[in-house]
Protein backbone atom coordinates (compact mmCIF):
# COMPACT_ATOMS: atom_id res chain seq x y z
CA UNK A 1 0.00 0.00 0.00
CA UNK A 2 0.85 3.40 -0.72
CA UNK A 3 2.49 5.70 2.02
CA UNK A 4 -1.17 8.03 2.84
CA UNK A 5 0.77 10.83 2.80
CA UNK A 6 2.39 10.77 -0.36
CA UNK A 7 0.79 11.19 -3.64
CA UNK A 8 1.63 8.95 -6.89
CA UNK A 9 4.36 11.00 -7.64
CA UNK A 10 5.81 10.48 -4.40
CA UNK A 11 5.73 13.82 -3.17
CA UNK A 12 4.41 15.14 0.33
CA UNK A 13 0.78 16.28 0.13
CA UNK A 14 -0.19 15.17 3.48
CA UNK A 15 1.82 15.48 6.77
CA UNK A 16 0.57 12.83 9.79
CA UNK A 17 3.58 11.13 10.92
CA UNK A 18 7.38 10.91 10.44
CA UNK A 19 7.66 6.96 10.20
CA UNK A 20 8.47 6.00 7.17
CA UNK A 21 9.39 9.50 5.39
CA UNK A 22 11.65 9.28 2.78
CA UNK A 23 14.78 11.27 4.19
CA UNK A 24 14.89 13.83 1.21
CA UNK A 25 11.74 15.04 2.03
CA UNK A 26 12.84 15.76 5.67
CA UNK A 27 15.84 17.24 4.60
CA UNK A 28 13.83 19.19 2.09
CA UNK A 29 11.31 20.32 5.20
CA UNK A 30 14.42 21.87 6.65
CA UNK A 31 15.84 23.24 4.18
CA UNK A 32 13.08 25.06 3.29
CA UNK A 33 12.11 26.15 6.67
CA UNK A 34 16.31 27.47 6.80
CA UNK A 35 14.73 29.97 4.33
CA UNK A 36 11.52 31.01 6.23
CA UNK A 37 13.76 32.38 9.37
CA UNK A 38 15.40 34.36 7.15
CA UNK A 39 11.89 35.60 6.38
CA UNK A 40 10.59 36.02 10.02
CA UNK A 41 13.82 38.19 10.61
CA UNK A 42 13.03 40.85 7.93
CA UNK A 43 10.62 43.97 8.36
CA UNK A 44 7.60 42.36 6.50
CA UNK A 45 7.31 39.03 7.80
CA UNK A 46 5.42 37.41 4.74
CA UNK A 47 5.28 36.16 1.53
CA UNK A 48 2.33 35.44 -0.75
CA UNK A 49 2.53 31.62 -1.19
CA UNK A 50 -0.65 30.96 -0.04
CA UNK A 51 -2.81 34.13 -0.84
CA UNK A 52 -5.94 33.02 -0.83
CA UNK A 53 -5.82 29.59 0.48
CA UNK A 54 -7.61 28.78 3.79
CA UNK A 55 -6.58 27.23 6.43
CA UNK A 56 -8.81 25.71 9.37
CA UNK A 57 -7.16 25.06 12.77
CA UNK A 58 -9.49 21.78 13.56
CA UNK A 59 -8.60 21.45 17.61
CA UNK A 60 -10.50 18.72 19.05
CA UNK A 61 -7.95 18.78 22.37
CA UNK A 62 -6.54 22.32 23.92
CA UNK A 63 -3.17 23.58 22.90
CA UNK A 64 -2.40 27.15 23.06
CA UNK A 65 1.16 27.09 21.59
CA UNK A 66 1.07 24.66 18.77
CA UNK A 67 -2.47 26.35 17.50
CA UNK A 68 -0.91 29.93 17.72
CA UNK A 69 2.08 28.87 15.68
CA UNK A 70 0.15 27.16 12.98
CA UNK A 71 -1.92 30.39 12.97
CA UNK A 72 1.62 32.43 12.80
CA UNK A 73 2.99 30.01 9.99
CA UNK A 74 -0.14 30.75 7.76
CA UNK A 75 -0.59 34.29 8.43
CA UNK A 76 2.97 34.58 7.80
CA UNK A 77 2.32 32.88 4.26
CA UNK A 78 -0.75 34.94 3.64
CA UNK A 79 -3.56 32.45 3.79
CA UNK A 80 -6.81 32.86 5.83
CA UNK A 81 -6.77 30.98 9.20
CA UNK A 82 -10.10 29.99 10.41
CA UNK A 83 -9.52 28.22 14.20
CA UNK A 84 -12.06 25.98 15.80
CA UNK A 85 -11.62 24.73 19.27
CA UNK A 86 -13.92 22.06 19.16
CA UNK A 87 -15.01 20.02 22.30
CA UNK A 88 -14.69 16.13 21.46
CA UNK A 89 -17.15 13.38 22.70
CA UNK A 90 -15.95 10.14 23.06
CA UNK A 91 -19.28 8.42 21.81
CA UNK A 92 -19.76 10.06 18.40
CA UNK A 93 -16.27 10.75 17.30
CA UNK A 94 -15.60 8.85 14.00
CA UNK A 95 -18.98 9.96 12.82
CA UNK A 96 -18.29 13.90 14.24
CA UNK A 97 -15.02 14.09 12.86
CA UNK A 98 -15.78 13.31 8.76
CA UNK A 99 -18.95 15.41 9.30
CA UNK A 100 -17.42 18.22 10.69
CA UNK A 101 -14.44 17.82 8.31
CA UNK A 102 -17.67 17.35 4.72
CA UNK A 103 -19.09 20.73 6.21
CA UNK A 104 -15.63 23.20 6.31
CA UNK A 105 -14.84 21.32 2.96
CA UNK A 106 -18.24 22.51 1.62
CA UNK A 107 -16.56 26.04 2.70
CA UNK A 108 -13.72 25.44 0.73
CA UNK A 109 -11.09 25.00 2.83
CA UNK A 110 -7.78 23.65 1.50
CA UNK A 111 -5.61 22.65 4.43
CA UNK A 112 -6.48 21.45 7.82
CA UNK A 113 -4.19 21.17 10.81
CA UNK A 114 -5.71 18.49 13.32
CA UNK A 115 -5.27 17.92 16.45
CA UNK A 116 -7.58 15.33 18.36
CA UNK A 117 -6.96 12.92 21.66
CA UNK A 118 -7.35 9.65 19.29
CA UNK A 119 -4.41 8.53 17.24
CA UNK A 120 -5.33 7.79 13.57
CA UNK A 121 -7.55 10.99 13.42
CA UNK A 122 -5.72 13.15 11.04
CA UNK A 123 -5.12 9.77 8.98
CA UNK A 124 -8.64 9.52 9.00
CA UNK A 125 -9.25 12.78 7.48
CA UNK A 126 -6.48 12.53 5.27
CA UNK A 127 -7.97 9.54 3.58
CA UNK A 128 -11.95 10.99 3.37
CA UNK A 129 -10.90 15.18 1.68
CA UNK A 130 -10.48 15.06 -2.11
CA UNK A 131 -7.33 15.37 -3.45
CA UNK A 132 -6.28 19.29 -3.24
CA UNK A 133 -6.77 19.27 -0.13
CA UNK A 134 -3.92 18.75 2.45
CA UNK A 135 -4.30 17.28 6.20
CA UNK A 136 -1.16 18.39 8.88
CA UNK A 137 -1.08 16.27 11.95
CA UNK A 138 -0.66 18.35 14.60
CA UNK A 139 -0.86 15.43 17.22
CA UNK A 140 -3.13 12.31 17.65
CA UNK A 141 -3.35 10.72 20.94
CA UNK A 142 -0.27 8.93 21.83
CA UNK A 143 0.65 8.59 18.33
CA UNK A 144 2.62 11.34 16.40
CA UNK A 145 3.10 14.85 16.03
CA UNK A 146 5.48 15.56 13.10
CA UNK A 147 5.46 18.89 13.04
CA UNK A 148 7.38 19.13 16.55
CA UNK A 149 9.59 16.48 15.58
CA UNK A 150 10.84 18.62 12.64
CA UNK A 151 11.13 21.46 14.36
CA UNK A 152 13.29 19.96 17.22
CA UNK A 153 15.48 18.53 14.51
CA UNK A 154 15.56 21.42 12.94
CA UNK A 155 16.99 23.25 16.37
CA UNK A 156 19.42 20.33 16.63
CA UNK A 157 20.55 20.43 13.24
CA UNK A 158 21.06 24.23 13.73
CA UNK A 159 23.54 23.82 16.69
CA UNK A 160 24.96 20.58 15.91
CA UNK A 161 24.85 20.20 12.22
CA UNK A 162 26.02 16.61 11.95
CA UNK A 163 23.87 14.20 12.95
CA UNK A 164 26.00 11.28 12.21
CA UNK A 165 27.95 12.12 15.62
CA UNK A 166 25.11 13.15 18.20
CA UNK A 167 23.78 11.39 20.96
CA UNK A 168 20.79 12.28 21.92
CA UNK A 169 18.71 11.32 25.20
CA UNK A 170 15.03 12.00 25.38
CA UNK A 171 14.46 12.02 28.76
CA UNK A 172 10.76 11.37 31.09
CA UNK A 173 6.96 10.33 30.46
CA UNK A 174 8.00 8.64 26.85
CA UNK A 175 4.76 6.54 27.22
CA UNK A 176 2.66 9.27 26.96
CA UNK A 177 4.53 11.64 24.29
CA UNK A 178 3.79 11.15 20.59
CA UNK A 179 6.84 14.07 20.82
CA UNK A 180 9.07 11.36 21.41
CA UNK A 181 7.93 9.01 19.64
CA UNK A 182 8.15 11.31 16.31
CA UNK A 183 11.64 12.94 17.46
CA UNK A 184 13.14 9.01 18.05
CA UNK A 185 11.65 8.28 14.13
CA UNK A 186 13.11 12.11 12.97
CA UNK A 187 16.39 11.03 14.82
CA UNK A 188 17.38 7.88 13.36
CA UNK A 189 15.97 9.20 9.58
CA UNK A 190 18.91 11.08 9.71
CA UNK A 191 21.33 8.52 10.99
CA UNK A 192 21.41 9.19 13.99
CA UNK A 193 23.75 6.70 15.86
CA UNK A 194 23.28 6.90 19.70
CA UNK A 195 19.16 7.49 20.89
CA UNK A 196 18.45 6.96 24.07
CA UNK A 197 15.11 7.05 25.92
CA UNK A 198 15.39 7.96 29.76
CA UNK A 199 12.67 7.30 32.43
CA UNK A 200 11.02 5.30 34.96
CA UNK A 201 10.27 1.75 34.14
CA UNK A 202 6.11 2.84 34.07
CA UNK A 203 6.75 5.53 31.74
CA UNK A 204 8.89 4.01 29.15
CA UNK A 205 6.67 1.86 26.88
CA UNK A 206 7.53 -1.68 26.52
CA UNK A 207 9.11 -2.93 23.24
CA UNK A 208 10.32 0.98 22.52
CA UNK A 209 13.71 -0.43 21.67
CA UNK A 210 12.15 -1.74 18.10
CA UNK A 211 12.50 1.89 17.50
CA UNK A 212 16.41 1.61 17.42
CA UNK A 213 17.26 2.88 21.07
CA UNK A 214 18.53 2.59 24.10
CA UNK A 215 16.78 2.80 27.06
CA UNK A 216 17.95 3.80 30.64
CA UNK A 217 15.88 3.87 33.86
CA UNK A 218 19.06 5.96 35.56
CA UNK A 219 19.13 9.16 34.31
CA UNK A 220 22.78 9.70 35.29
CA UNK A 221 23.60 7.13 33.19
CA UNK A 222 21.66 8.02 30.58
CA UNK A 223 22.98 11.68 30.12
CA UNK A 224 26.80 10.63 30.32
CA UNK A 225 28.37 12.29 27.52
CA UNK A 226 25.59 13.58 25.36
CA UNK A 227 25.05 15.89 22.88
CA UNK A 228 21.02 16.90 22.74
CA UNK A 229 18.77 16.10 25.76
CA UNK A 230 15.30 16.60 25.09
CA UNK A 231 13.08 16.75 28.64
CA UNK A 232 9.59 15.77 27.93
CA UNK A 233 6.82 17.36 30.30
CA UNK A 234 4.77 15.24 32.58
CA UNK A 235 1.40 14.61 31.25
CA UNK A 236 -0.49 14.84 34.11
CA UNK A 237 -3.98 15.15 31.85
CA UNK A 238 -3.05 11.71 30.48
CA UNK A 239 -2.05 9.39 33.55
CA UNK A 240 -4.67 7.25 34.19
CA UNK A 241 -3.53 4.93 37.62
CA UNK A 242 -0.93 5.54 39.82
CA UNK A 243 2.24 5.57 37.27
CA UNK A 244 4.33 7.91 39.37
CA UNK A 245 4.74 8.08 43.46
CA UNK A 246 4.36 12.04 43.17
CA UNK A 247 5.94 15.14 40.99
CA UNK A 248 8.89 15.75 44.04
CA UNK A 249 9.73 11.98 43.63
CA UNK A 250 9.89 12.52 39.88
CA UNK A 251 12.00 15.54 40.09
CA UNK A 252 14.16 13.43 42.26
CA UNK A 253 15.24 11.18 40.10
CA UNK A 254 13.82 12.60 36.57
CA UNK A 255 14.44 16.54 37.02
CA UNK A 256 17.05 17.67 35.15
CA UNK A 257 18.93 19.92 37.77
CA UNK A 258 22.83 21.70 36.81
CA UNK A 259 24.04 18.59 38.44
CA UNK A 260 23.05 16.30 36.31
CA UNK A 261 22.96 18.37 32.96
CA UNK A 262 27.01 18.47 34.37
CA UNK A 263 27.14 15.17 33.39
CA UNK A 264 26.36 15.59 29.59
CA UNK A 265 29.13 17.05 26.93
CA UNK A 266 29.79 20.84 28.23
CA UNK A 267 28.20 22.04 24.75
CA UNK A 268 25.32 20.06 25.26
CA UNK A 269 22.14 21.48 23.94
CA UNK A 270 18.58 21.44 26.14
CA UNK A 271 15.49 21.23 24.59
CA UNK A 272 11.47 21.14 26.05
CA UNK A 273 8.21 20.95 23.38
CA UNK A 274 6.38 23.04 26.20
CA UNK A 275 5.06 23.67 28.30
CA UNK A 276 7.24 23.27 31.02
CA UNK A 277 6.63 21.95 34.14
CA UNK A 278 9.56 23.94 36.41
CA UNK A 279 10.31 22.02 39.38
CA UNK A 280 9.00 18.32 38.21
CA UNK A 281 10.88 17.88 35.02
CA UNK A 282 13.16 20.78 34.48
CA UNK A 283 14.49 22.91 37.09
CA UNK A 284 14.61 26.65 36.49
CA UNK A 285 18.14 26.95 36.32
CA UNK A 286 18.75 25.14 33.53
CA UNK A 287 14.84 25.86 31.53
CA UNK A 288 16.62 29.42 31.85
CA UNK A 289 20.68 28.92 31.70
CA UNK A 290 23.17 29.29 28.74
CA UNK A 291 22.38 25.86 27.44
CA UNK A 292 18.68 25.81 26.60
CA UNK A 293 17.42 26.02 23.38
CA UNK A 294 13.84 26.16 24.55
CA UNK A 295 12.75 29.67 23.31
CA UNK A 296 14.49 29.29 19.95
CA UNK A 297 12.66 26.19 19.77
CA UNK A 298 9.37 27.91 19.30
CA UNK A 299 10.80 30.51 16.85
CA UNK A 300 12.05 27.64 14.84
CA UNK A 301 9.03 25.89 15.12
CA UNK A 302 7.19 28.50 13.10
CA UNK A 303 9.51 28.55 9.77
CA UNK A 304 9.23 24.79 10.25
CA UNK A 305 5.30 24.93 9.73
CA UNK A 306 5.45 27.43 7.31
CA UNK A 307 8.05 24.87 5.36
CA UNK A 308 5.93 22.08 6.05
CA UNK A 309 2.34 24.24 4.66
CA UNK A 310 4.20 25.61 1.63
CA UNK A 311 5.31 22.53 0.49
CA UNK A 312 2.16 20.25 0.92
CA UNK A 313 0.10 23.16 -0.76
CA UNK A 314 2.09 22.74 -3.79
CA UNK A 315 1.94 19.01 -4.05
CA UNK B 1 22.33 27.62 -32.83
CA UNK B 2 25.96 29.17 -31.51
CA UNK B 3 25.83 30.94 -28.47
CA UNK B 4 27.75 34.28 -27.44
CA UNK B 5 30.98 34.37 -25.12
CA UNK B 6 29.43 34.92 -21.38
CA UNK B 7 32.87 36.09 -20.08
CA UNK B 8 33.00 38.81 -23.10
CA UNK B 9 28.98 39.82 -22.42
CA UNK B 10 30.28 40.06 -18.53
CA UNK B 11 32.78 42.57 -20.29
CA UNK B 12 30.53 45.14 -21.84
CA UNK B 13 28.01 45.17 -18.80
CA UNK B 14 30.89 46.12 -16.41
CA UNK B 15 31.71 49.05 -19.12
CA UNK B 16 28.02 49.84 -19.68
CA UNK B 17 27.51 49.61 -15.31
CA UNK B 18 30.89 51.88 -14.93
CA UNK B 19 29.85 55.30 -13.73
CA UNK B 20 26.24 54.74 -12.81
CA UNK B 21 26.95 52.64 -10.16
CA UNK B 22 28.75 54.26 -6.83
CA UNK B 23 29.18 53.48 -3.40
CA UNK B 24 25.44 53.43 -1.99
CA UNK B 25 24.64 51.23 -4.83
CA UNK B 26 23.12 47.74 -3.25
CA UNK B 27 23.84 45.05 -6.26
CA UNK B 28 21.19 42.24 -5.79
CA UNK B 29 21.37 38.89 -7.74
CA UNK B 30 18.78 35.96 -8.38
CA UNK B 31 19.72 33.16 -7.68
CA UNK B 32 21.28 31.23 -9.10
CA UNK B 33 22.83 32.44 -12.14
CA UNK B 34 22.07 35.94 -11.66
CA UNK B 35 23.89 35.66 -8.18
CA UNK B 36 27.04 33.97 -10.09
CA UNK B 37 26.99 37.24 -12.25
CA UNK B 38 26.30 39.94 -9.09
CA UNK B 39 29.38 38.33 -7.76
CA UNK B 40 31.61 39.09 -10.62
CA UNK B 41 30.46 42.96 -11.28
CA UNK B 42 30.55 43.87 -7.52
CA UNK B 43 34.16 42.84 -7.18
CA UNK B 44 34.95 44.16 -11.11
CA UNK B 45 32.81 47.75 -10.29
CA UNK B 46 34.42 47.66 -6.79
CA UNK B 47 31.13 48.16 -5.11
CA UNK B 48 31.42 48.57 -1.56
CA UNK B 49 28.09 48.31 -0.38
CA UNK B 50 27.99 44.27 0.74
CA UNK B 51 26.45 41.96 -2.00
CA UNK B 52 22.79 40.81 -1.66
CA UNK B 53 21.11 37.62 -2.73
CA UNK B 54 17.43 36.71 -3.59
CA UNK B 55 15.71 33.63 -4.15
CA UNK B 56 12.60 34.44 -5.56
CA UNK B 57 10.75 30.72 -4.91
CA UNK B 58 8.54 32.22 -2.58
CA UNK B 59 7.18 34.79 -4.71
CA UNK B 60 7.20 32.87 -8.22
CA UNK B 61 3.27 33.54 -9.75
CA UNK B 62 3.42 29.62 -10.77
CA UNK B 63 3.24 28.52 -7.34
CA UNK B 64 0.20 27.25 -7.74
CA UNK B 65 0.92 25.10 -10.42
CA UNK B 66 4.68 24.23 -9.62
CA UNK B 67 4.83 24.00 -6.38
CA UNK B 68 8.05 24.15 -4.57
CA UNK B 69 10.10 22.12 -6.27
CA UNK B 70 13.77 23.08 -6.25
CA UNK B 71 15.62 23.67 -3.16
CA UNK B 72 15.33 26.88 -1.83
CA UNK B 73 17.82 29.13 -0.01
CA UNK B 74 17.73 31.97 2.15
CA UNK B 75 17.50 35.09 0.41
CA UNK B 76 20.29 37.77 1.55
CA UNK B 77 20.27 41.32 1.95
CA UNK B 78 22.65 42.68 3.57
CA UNK B 79 22.46 46.42 3.63
CA UNK B 80 19.15 49.06 4.35
CA UNK B 81 16.78 48.58 1.44
CA UNK B 82 14.93 52.14 2.32
CA UNK B 83 15.72 54.84 -0.18
CA UNK B 84 18.98 53.07 -1.70
CA UNK B 85 19.95 52.99 -5.39
CA UNK B 86 19.68 48.60 -6.11
CA UNK B 87 20.56 46.76 -8.82
CA UNK B 88 18.84 43.56 -9.28
CA UNK B 89 21.05 41.17 -11.28
CA UNK B 90 20.00 37.97 -13.54
CA UNK B 91 21.59 36.17 -16.20
CA UNK B 92 18.70 36.02 -18.77
CA UNK B 93 16.02 38.16 -19.27
CA UNK B 94 12.76 36.42 -20.61
CA UNK B 95 9.45 36.90 -19.51
CA UNK B 96 9.92 39.12 -16.96
CA UNK B 97 8.18 37.20 -14.27
CA UNK B 98 10.91 36.40 -12.16
CA UNK B 99 11.94 40.59 -12.28
CA UNK B 100 8.75 41.01 -11.07
CA UNK B 101 8.65 38.33 -8.60
CA UNK B 102 12.75 39.69 -7.40
CA UNK B 103 10.75 43.70 -7.04
CA UNK B 104 8.24 42.47 -4.87
CA UNK B 105 9.88 40.38 -2.66
CA UNK B 106 12.53 44.10 -2.32
CA UNK B 107 9.75 45.74 -1.19
CA UNK B 108 9.08 43.47 1.79
CA UNK B 109 12.52 44.65 2.85
CA UNK B 110 11.60 48.09 2.57
CA UNK B 111 11.18 50.96 0.33
CA UNK B 112 14.29 51.02 -2.22
CA UNK B 113 14.64 54.58 -3.91
CA UNK B 114 15.07 53.58 -7.09
CA UNK B 115 15.57 49.99 -8.82
CA UNK B 116 17.87 49.01 -12.02
CA UNK B 117 18.03 45.48 -13.76
CA UNK B 118 21.09 44.46 -15.43
CA UNK B 119 21.18 41.29 -17.20
CA UNK B 120 23.54 38.93 -18.99
CA UNK B 121 20.76 38.70 -22.02
CA UNK B 122 17.77 39.65 -22.72
CA UNK B 123 15.77 37.16 -25.20
CA UNK B 124 12.76 39.40 -25.59
CA UNK B 125 9.12 37.91 -25.45
CA UNK B 126 8.43 39.70 -22.53
CA UNK B 127 5.51 39.56 -20.43
CA UNK B 128 5.36 42.12 -18.06
CA UNK B 129 6.33 46.01 -19.04
CA UNK B 130 9.91 45.23 -17.52
CA UNK B 131 12.82 46.49 -19.03
CA UNK B 132 17.03 45.84 -18.40
CA UNK B 133 18.91 49.36 -17.62
CA UNK B 134 22.30 47.26 -18.44
CA UNK B 135 21.99 44.40 -20.70
CA UNK B 136 25.06 42.32 -22.37
CA UNK B 137 23.32 41.75 -25.53
CA UNK B 138 20.07 40.67 -27.30
CA UNK B 139 19.27 37.40 -28.36
CA UNK B 140 16.27 35.52 -30.30
CA UNK B 141 15.94 32.05 -28.57
CA UNK B 142 12.78 29.89 -29.76
CA UNK B 143 10.42 29.28 -27.32
CA UNK B 144 10.34 26.33 -25.49
CA UNK B 145 14.00 26.40 -25.10
CA UNK B 146 15.95 27.22 -21.90
CA UNK B 147 18.88 29.74 -21.98
CA UNK B 148 20.79 29.89 -18.46
CA UNK B 149 24.28 30.74 -17.34
CA UNK B 150 26.56 28.05 -15.90
CA UNK B 151 30.14 28.66 -13.80
CA UNK B 152 32.96 25.60 -14.15
CA UNK B 153 35.25 24.74 -11.12
CA UNK B 154 37.62 27.88 -12.49
CA UNK B 155 34.56 30.40 -12.29
CA UNK B 156 34.44 30.65 -15.86
CA UNK B 157 31.30 31.59 -17.39
CA UNK B 158 29.39 30.15 -20.35
CA UNK B 159 25.76 30.06 -21.88
CA UNK B 160 23.74 26.72 -22.60
CA UNK B 161 20.44 26.05 -23.97
CA UNK B 162 18.53 23.23 -23.23
CA UNK B 163 15.20 21.92 -23.86
CA UNK B 164 13.06 21.38 -20.86
CA UNK B 165 13.82 23.30 -17.83
CA UNK B 166 15.77 21.09 -15.62
CA UNK B 167 14.40 18.99 -12.85
CA UNK B 168 16.66 21.27 -10.33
Amino acid sequence: MRNPQLNERGELTHLLTIEGLPREIVTHILDTAASFVGVTEREVKKVPLLRGKSVFNLFFEPSTRTRTTFEIAAKRLSADVINLAIASSSQTKGETLLDTVDNLSAMHADMFIVRHASSGAAHLIARHVASHVHVINAGDGRHAHPTQGLLDIYTIRHYKQDFTRLSVAIVGDVLHSRVARSLIHALTTLGTPDVRVVGPKTLVPAGVEELGVRVFHDMREGLRDCDVIMMLRLQNERMKGPLLPSAQEFFKSYGLTPQKLALARPDAIVMHPGPMNRGVEIDSAVADGPHSVILPQVTFGIAVRMAVMSILAGN
Amino acid sequence: MSLPDAEALCQALVRQMKGHVGEATGMVGIRTGGAWLAERLHRELGLSTPLGALDISFYRDDFSTSGLRHQVRPSQIPFDVDDRHIVVVDDVLYTGRTVRAAMNELFDYGRPGKIELAVLVDRGERQLPITAQYAGTTLAVPRGKLLRLVRDDSGAFSLVLSDAKPAA
